[in-house]
């Protein structure tokens, strides 16, 4: 049976190509999943996979999702309630803290509790918003990162980013990167998950990560 | 860990055609954009960069059906500049598929526009490109209309300008060395790059592999961008990485 995996619109940005990089997994892994971009709220609802992505400032995302009427229940039904598979992407994954505080202090959805903040790397001479191609250090193992080749010789994701999530619970940390000081690269807690980086701009690093995510049953 | 030095390969597009054409071998049509941009993808290039220099701006639409197809056929970050005056051409191309743009002469006609496109989309795509030649022994000026007219604005002042008013990235061109293949301005790339805290990316001159190694350890860019190298067939991008970390600095290799 054909599967679907809801990508949510909220007016973050350009979704057909994050889009297409869900159609080109699911293809060449031969999962059968339709992927939808979608901001119908009865759509996430239904939807067997659930994807929320995120660019700008936090503030305005959140502006944004609440912006779409019954969306933020939807999501807490079909993710909290239904246990339905979740990725959140950079602010999307940012999101789920219990509060963001890019220039204004912003709640999050609170599904993985921490805060947002700016990175301040220990390294004055590094640059801000991190922004390019970075390794991952898994802290543990998870359905995601198989066979995904993680530590310093490991596959590179793409970061683009200021603010990074730090989750009260260490244990919510999936992997962390490194940018003068340990950065939050992927978290993940029961059926919730979500990365920093963008998978769907991340080459093989990626396409590997969302066959994954398709593949997932936590 | 550690953040890797980007190379970032420059298409000029006019018309929706890549000018002079890509000389890739393979490549079907080495004048379509989407298909160079294929190819570079396929070479591990870091990130791409469209520059539109579309002469009217009713033929600028093609530009977005070639990012948009760009962006569905390549998973990789794509910047796209050349003729951004408004948050609505900026909006137009995120929503095509760009993951930046390039903002130029209309930063330097009005510094707001800055600060308003970052609060807009957020800094994280939002470059300012910098024209800057040498008028003095210690002076670089911006320059506009690919280095005719001079604005008379200090180049790191108004790095610095652009930088606190939320530009993600400078994408710093020397007027001077573009084309010539003698190599980036170094001293311009570095005191741009240690007067701001955002990335740098060091473009205009590149002639040989070892160009693109003193831009990062002499120049103190985050990125290079080069052009000609790359299209010509010169060198290739799994070349200028391997080079590059050859010389000790931290690349992403295939």
């Amino acid at each position: 049976m054909t599967r679907t995996l809801a990508i949510v619109d909220y007016g973050s940005g350009n979704l057909h190509s994050a889009a297409k990089a869900f159609e080109r997994a699911a293809a060449e892994s031969g999962r059968a999943t339709t992927i939808r971009v979608t901001g119908d709220p009865g759509e996430v609802r239904r939807a067997d996979r659930i994807v929320l992505p995120g660019v700008g400032a936090f503030a305005d995302c959140r502006r944004g999702l609440d912006a779409v009427p019954g969306m933020v229940e939807a999501l807490e039904e079909a993710v909290r309630g239904g246990q339905r598979p979740f990725l959140g992407i950079c602010v999307g994954m940012q999101l789920l803290a219990t509060r963001g505080l890019e220039h204004v202090v912003t709640p999050g959805l609170g599904w993985i509790p921490g805060d947002v903040a700016l990175i301040e790397p220990d390294d004055a001479g590094l640059k801000i918003p991190h922004m390019g191609w970075n390794t991952l250090e898994a802290r543990r193992g998870h359905a995601l990162l198989d066979g995904v080749e993680t530590g310093p010789h490991g596959l590179h994701a793409y970061f683009v980013h200021s603010y990074a999530l730090t989750p009260e619970r260490p244990e919510d940390v999936l992997a962390v990167t490194d940018h003068g000081g340990a950065l939050t690269a992927m978290v993940a807690r029961g059926n919730v998950a979500g990365t920093q980086f963008h998978p769907e701009k991340s080459q093989a690093l990626g396409l590997r990560l969302i066959a994954n995510f398709l593949d997932w049953s936590p | 860990m550690t953040l890797k030095t980007r190379i970032i390969p420059c298409l000029d597009v006019k018309d929706g055609r890549v000018v002079k054409g890509v000389n890739f071998v393979d490549l079907v049509d080495a004048g379509d954009p989407v298909e160079a941009a294929k190819a570079y993808d396929a070479a591990g290039a870091d990130e791409l960069c469209f520059l539109d220099i579309t002469a009217s701006h009713e033929d600028r639409g093609i530009l977005f059906d070639i990012v948009s197809r760009t962006a569905q056929a390549c998973f990789m970050p794509l910047t796209v500049g050349g003729g951004v005056r408004t948050v609505e051409d900026i909006r137009r191309l995120l929503l095509a598929g760009a993951d930046k743009a390039s903002i130029m002469t209309a930063a330097v006609h009005r510094r707001e526009f800055v600060r308003e496109a970052a609060e807009k989309f957020g800094a994280q795509c939002i470059v300012v490109a910098i024209d800057a030649k040498q008028v003095s022994p210690e002076r670089w000026e911006v320059f506009t209309h690919g280095g005719r007219i001079a604005t008379g604005i200090d180049a790191v002042a108004y790095a610095r300008e652009v930088a606190s008013l939320g530009a993600g990235e400078i994408l710093l061109t020397s007027m001077d060395r573009d084309g010539a293949r003698t190599g980036f301005d170094l001293e311009l790339t570095r005191r741009v790059a240690d007067a701001v805290s955002i990335p740098v990316v060091a473009s205009g001159g590149v002639g040989t592999l070892d160009h693109l190694v003193e831009g990062v350890s002499e120049g103190h860019a985050s990125a290079v961008l080069a052009a000609s190298i790359f299209h010509f067939g010169t060198y290739t991008i799994p070349q200028a990485k391997a080079h590059m970390a050859a010389a000790g600095l931290k690349m992403r290799l295939a």
